[in-house]
């Protein structure tokens, strides 16, 4: 134990850390991806998996419970992450404190040079998120219990139609490069996968990107309402 | 050709740099970028002016001494060569050419182009080495090796400590430096007995330095004259998370368990 602590002070160590709570936000993502997709089965559909998430567990957890769980662990997942990242950014701040006249960006993609600013920008998105369609408070008509309603009066407008698409484009950005990256962090390096790890990044940051932009625009096309 | 330099002057550690312009005229294509500066040094000289200070040693792209960014790329335009065996036919006459010292905190500026590198040293000194028992030479080929792993050592060892990836990472990290040997000598079974402890003792002195924190941009990389691969980096990550499991300390504190 004390020897992992020790690792968490060091740099990679902040880092390992940063992966594990990526890959489990990823895995976060990817399911709240699916469900959102059930939007397009109808109001009932989606309405009953709604509920159903504070159903999660049952019947061995009470209503709620499992769901709460679950957001806890997000909000440990979230706060460790951004902590981690915060540090290592200062650190690095300070390690590189005078800039080149001109330099190429060699290596550097567009990715990996927002991963620090995107990764702000997608928290300060998640926090409208959450008063849009969670708290409610940022919402034209919100409605306890109905999310189909909250969702389609919610992206009625193309101003938030933007917001969440922009948002989603950020998430894909970072994913392509984070997922990569938490790889290599981990060690999961061999000389017969390598070849496949930006590819599989890549993959999988477009489905989350396809799969996210799907509800706003198809209740903007009118295709959910 | 006719060039114009725009090349870092400072005085010393402490005080405050900038760029200065000089004129490099008639220069062959046939240079070598240090033998540019040597002509540009010698005007100086006759002129009695401060000659720009850089750093030079074998001249034949082994020895990592010559570190400089030129046009913001280390060791300048052409991938996998040294500032020493820069050609000036890779440049064109006209053309203004910035020339900076490596940038980065474990780096501290001594003299114009001039860095102090010895955070490498201890780096090293710290765990990038194998204890052996001295004596009558071994057999050569006593221990066998397969070839991958002969290769993958080869690959890794092939850094010449020059500070490039230092001076091409935006975090300032010498992650790259420190993989290189942790990969090479992790890789051969010489290197076993102090495997564990030894990425331990290197991340933390890389750690201590200054060095930034490798965020994977994989400039270092494409900067390295060596081309070392950021494969030495996951391989880094990978053994530092071992040790951190307890990996390499299965025999401590054993009974009567040496030092
Ligand atoms: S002077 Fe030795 S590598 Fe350039």
């Amino acid at each position: 134990m004390r020897r992992v602590a020790a690792f968490y002070q060091s740099t990679v160590g902040k880092k390992v850390a940063m992966a594990i709570t990526g890959f489990i936000l990823v895995g976060f993502v990817i399911g709240h991806m699916l469900g959102n997709l059930k939007a397009f089965q109808g109001a009932e559909k989606f309405n009953h998996y709604a509920e159903g998430l504070r159903e999660l567990g049952a019947p061995f957890f009470g209503h709620g419970q499992v769901l709460w769980l679950v957001r806890i662990a997000l909000i440990v997942s979230v706060g460790a992450h951004v902590l981690a990242a915060a540090q290592l950014t200062l650190r690095s701040w300070r390690a590189r404190p005078a800039k080149y006249h001109a330099a190429p960006h060699l290596e550097l993609s567009y990715a990996s040079r927002t991963m620090r600013w995107g990764g702000v920008i997608i928290a300060g998105y998640v926090a409208y998120h959450l008063m849009h369609f969670t708290l409610g408070n940022a919402h034209p008509d919100f409605l306890p219990g109905d999310a189909y309603h909250n969702l389609v009066v919610g992206f009625q407008s193309p101003w938030v139609v933007a917001v969440y698409l922009v948002a989603v484009a950020m998430l894909t950005f970072h994913l392509y490069h984070g997922i990569w990256s938490a790889l290599q962090t981990l060690g999961a390096s061999h000389p017969a996968v390598n070849r496949w790890r930006r590819g599989a990044a890549a993959a999988l940051a477009l489905v989350v990107l396809t799969g996210f932009a799907a509800v706003p625009v198809g209740v903007f096309a009118g295709i959910i309402r | 050709m006719n060039l114009t330099l725009h090349v870092w002057r400072q005085t010393g550690a402490a005080a405050a740099g900038r760029f200065e312009r000089y004129d490099a005229r008639d220069v062959s294509e046939h240079m070598s970028f240090l033998e540019m500066l040597d002509v540009v040094n010698g005007r100086l000289i006759e002129e009695g002016k401060d000659p720009i200070a850089f750093e030079h040693d074998c001249r034949e792209g082994i020895c990592g001494s010559c570190g400089m960014v030129i046009n913001g790329r280390p060791h300048g335009p052409v991938p996998r060569v040294t500032a020493c065996q820069l050609h000036m036919r890779s440049f064109t006459d006209g053309d203004q050419i910035w020339i900076e010292p490596w940038r980065a905190r474990g780096f501290p500026v001594l003299k114009d182009l001039v860095v102090d590198r010895s955070a490498f040293d201890r780096v090293i000194e710290a765990g990038g080495y194998v204890s052996i028992r001295t004596g009558a030479a071994p057999d050569a080929n006593a221990v066998p090796i397969p070839k991958r792993d002969a290769e993958r050592a080869m690959d890794a060892a092939a850094c010449i400590g020059c500070g490039a990836c230092v001076a091409a990472c935006p975090n300032g990290s010498a992650m790259l430096f420190t993989a290189a040997k942790v990969a090479h000598l992790g890789a051969l079974p010489q290197g076993q007995p102090e495997r564990y402890s030894r990425v331990r003792y290197m991340l933390a002195q890389h750690d201590d330095e200054g060095f930034g924190s490798c965020t994977n941009h994989g400039n270092c990389e494409a900067a390295c004259p060596k081309g070392i691969s950021i494969d030495c980096i996951a391989q880094l990550n990978r053994d530092a998370i071992r040790a951190a499991l307890g990996k390499g300390t299965e025999y401590a504190g054993a009974a009567g368990g040496g030092a």
